[in-house]
């Protein structure tokens, strides 16, 4: 196709624009971060690093993260063993009812967030409460897997359209046991997929607030949750900016790993 | 593709589907399940507790409630604009991102496209809240023209989750282009097609499929928001709020009203299913 030199301008113009539209709001948060004036007004009124301090030594900020980093490996743990497991299902066989399972498992993100937290709260609520089961880690563990589980699926899948299935049968000709063509021939082929998947569905995780608000109970507080109880105190407004900050640079780093190990790009919630 | 049925691969099949799919079952459709069923349950008007009495008076009220239809067809309206923003957005930059730009420049556009997606959903909606505020920096750039940023309200819910969701567009449509070989852009011009034909008659059926999955997430993520209409809304109310200002309240009701953005979207995703768009998901 022929694009006129116009045309690639303009087109070029076009992409531009929307890059520093994307990009304008996360610098002013970096910038904010070390603005002296409280209100964020514009423009900055001078520098100061008090909030970066403030922000390093507050507790509640430092718990809610380890809270998103506990609830974010588990889930992506549970998330990377079933993702995996319905993939080679829906990829390597034909059975009745493949279609259905792919739905099912792309339900949970499909389905607005609000709807999957206030039915798992329900559910909850109505289940596990009688037996003991309280709010708190453990469901919002459960709430995250949920979802994170089409992540992982997702990519794991997407690698195994690509790995020719006669990769194994030769294996299988040449003697390899089940265990061993696992071990050997897929496993190796698969594992930047497996890192990828489970890098996104922590990302996921980490950043989830909605199911988390209905999953958590009051004394569970993940990091966006603390973000956002702490949107509405004026007084600690300087410090949220800074962990946003923190959050913005940081991620940075696992979109970096995760195109160096993956090229399936194609897939729609990454 | 998939081997021929042998009973040791039945059994390996078993093993492989019966965890995800129990853990489905239980914990999400079991989920989905009780809260259907809570929908037909009722609230005691004065403890706020469930009342386990089969009724469907919630629905009765949700469908002759005028409040309930302006509100359904407000976020439906938003939903939709913001999916049509977002693929009037993604189509030109994915295009030139696919196409126009360089081997050497794909590779750093697509992970500058890519990199807001992980910097978090509040961080970049309180963003904008800075932004439109009172002597926000979208004030301050357009006091020069003589022009007032839109303030909180309808306008700003739009601009903002089309920002969100705008990479969700982007990478499938990106894919779909990379994928389009070369081969056919050059039969469409050899046939006698100029840019313009070839870019309807050619390009844009190859990406539909592409825009439609994109669209099931902006317009599904934008269905069930609340958190993005409460910080930049202003007073504006979405299915959402209405939602989850219930669940402690009314616990039955908010059941109810979940029923409206679930029927929605299982009618797009049958819709969309016929154009193969969940074959690109």
């Amino acid at each position: 196709m022929r694009i006129s030199r116009t045309a690639r301008v303009v087109l070029g113009c076009v992409t531009a624009a929307g890059l520093a539209i994307v990009y304008v709001p996360l610098l002013l948060v970096l910038l904010n971060s070390v603005n002296t004036d409280r209100s964020f007004g514009w423009p900055p009124s001078g520098l100061t690093g008090r909030w970066w301090r403030a922000a390093l030594h507050s507790e509640g900020a430092r718990q809610a993260l380890l809270t998103s980093l506990k609830a974010g490996l588990a889930a992506t743990a549970i998330a990377l063993v079933l993702g995996t497991l319905a993939a080679y299902a829906v990829h390597r066989h034909r059975f009745f009812g493949r279609r259905t399972v792919s739905f099912l498992l792309v339900l949970p993100i499909a389905l607005p967030g609000i709807v999957s937290g206030i039915a798992l709260n329900a559910a909850f609520r109505t289940v596990l409460d009688p037996i003991g089961i309280g709010f708190g880690l453990f469901t919002v563990v459960v709430g995250h897997a949920t979802f994170c589980v089409v992540i992982v699926f997702n990519n794991i899948g997407a690698r195994l359209r690509r790995i020719a299935p006669s990769l194994a049968e030769a294996s299988a000709d040449l003697g390899a046991r089940p265990w061993q063509t696992f071990r050997y021939v897929t496993f190796p082929a698969m594992r930047s997929a497996l890192f990828a998947g489970g890098l996104l569905a922590f990302a996921l995780s980490f950043d989830e607030i909605v199911v988390t608000t209905f999953t958590a109970g009051p004394g569970t507080r993940t990091l966006p949750i603390w973000i956002y109880e702490n949107l509405a105190r004026p007084h600690q407004a300087p410090v949220v900016n800074v962990v946003a900050a923190l959050l913005i640079l940081a991620s940075v780093i696992p979109v970096h790993i995760a195109q160096r190990l993956s090229s399936d790009t194609a897939g729609g919630r990454l | 593709m998939p081997a021929a049925p042998t009973p040791g691969s039945r059994l390996r099949l078993t093993a492989l589907l019966a965890p995800p799919l129990l853990w489905l079952t239980l914990a999400y459709l079991g989920s989905l399940a009780i809260l259907l069923l809570s929908a037909f349950w009722a609230t005691d008007s004065f403890t706020s507790d469930v009342v386990r009495t089969w009724n469907t008076d919630n629905f009765h009220e949700l469908l002759t409630t005028p409040v309930y239809r302006t509100i359904a067809l407000r976020t439906l309206s938003i939903a939709a604009a913001v999916t049509v923003v977002d693929a009037l957005l993604a189509l030109p930059m994915a295009f030139f991102m696919a196409r126009v730009a360089g081997g050497r420049w794909r590779r750093p556009l697509l992970v500058a496209v890519l990199t807001p997606l992980w910097a978090g959903y509040l961080v970049k909606a309180y963003a904008w809240r800075v932004m439109l505020g009172e002597d926000g920096v979208v004030g301050a750039a357009l006091a020069p023209f003589g022009l007032h940023g839109p303030g909180y309200g309808t306008t700003a819910v739009v601009i903002v989750l089309a920002y969100l969701w705008l990479p969700y567009m982007i990478l499938p449509v990106y894919a779909a282009l990379e994928r389009l070989p070369e081969r056919m852009l050059e039969a469409s011009a050899d046939l006698g097609a100029g840019a313009w034909r070839t870019l309807r008659s050619v390009v844009l059926p190859a990406v539909r499929p592409a825009v439609l999955a994109g669209s099931v997430f902006t317009f599904s993520l934008s269905l069930g928001d609340y958190l993005t209409v409460q910080i930049v809304g202003g007073k504006t109310q979405l299915l959402g709020n209405v939602i989850a200002s219930q669940v402690t309240l009314d616990l039955p009701m908010a059941a109810a009203l979940s029923a409206v953005p679930v029927v929605l979207i299982v009618c797009y995703l049958a819709a969309v299913r016929r154009a193969g768009a969940l074959d690109s998901l």
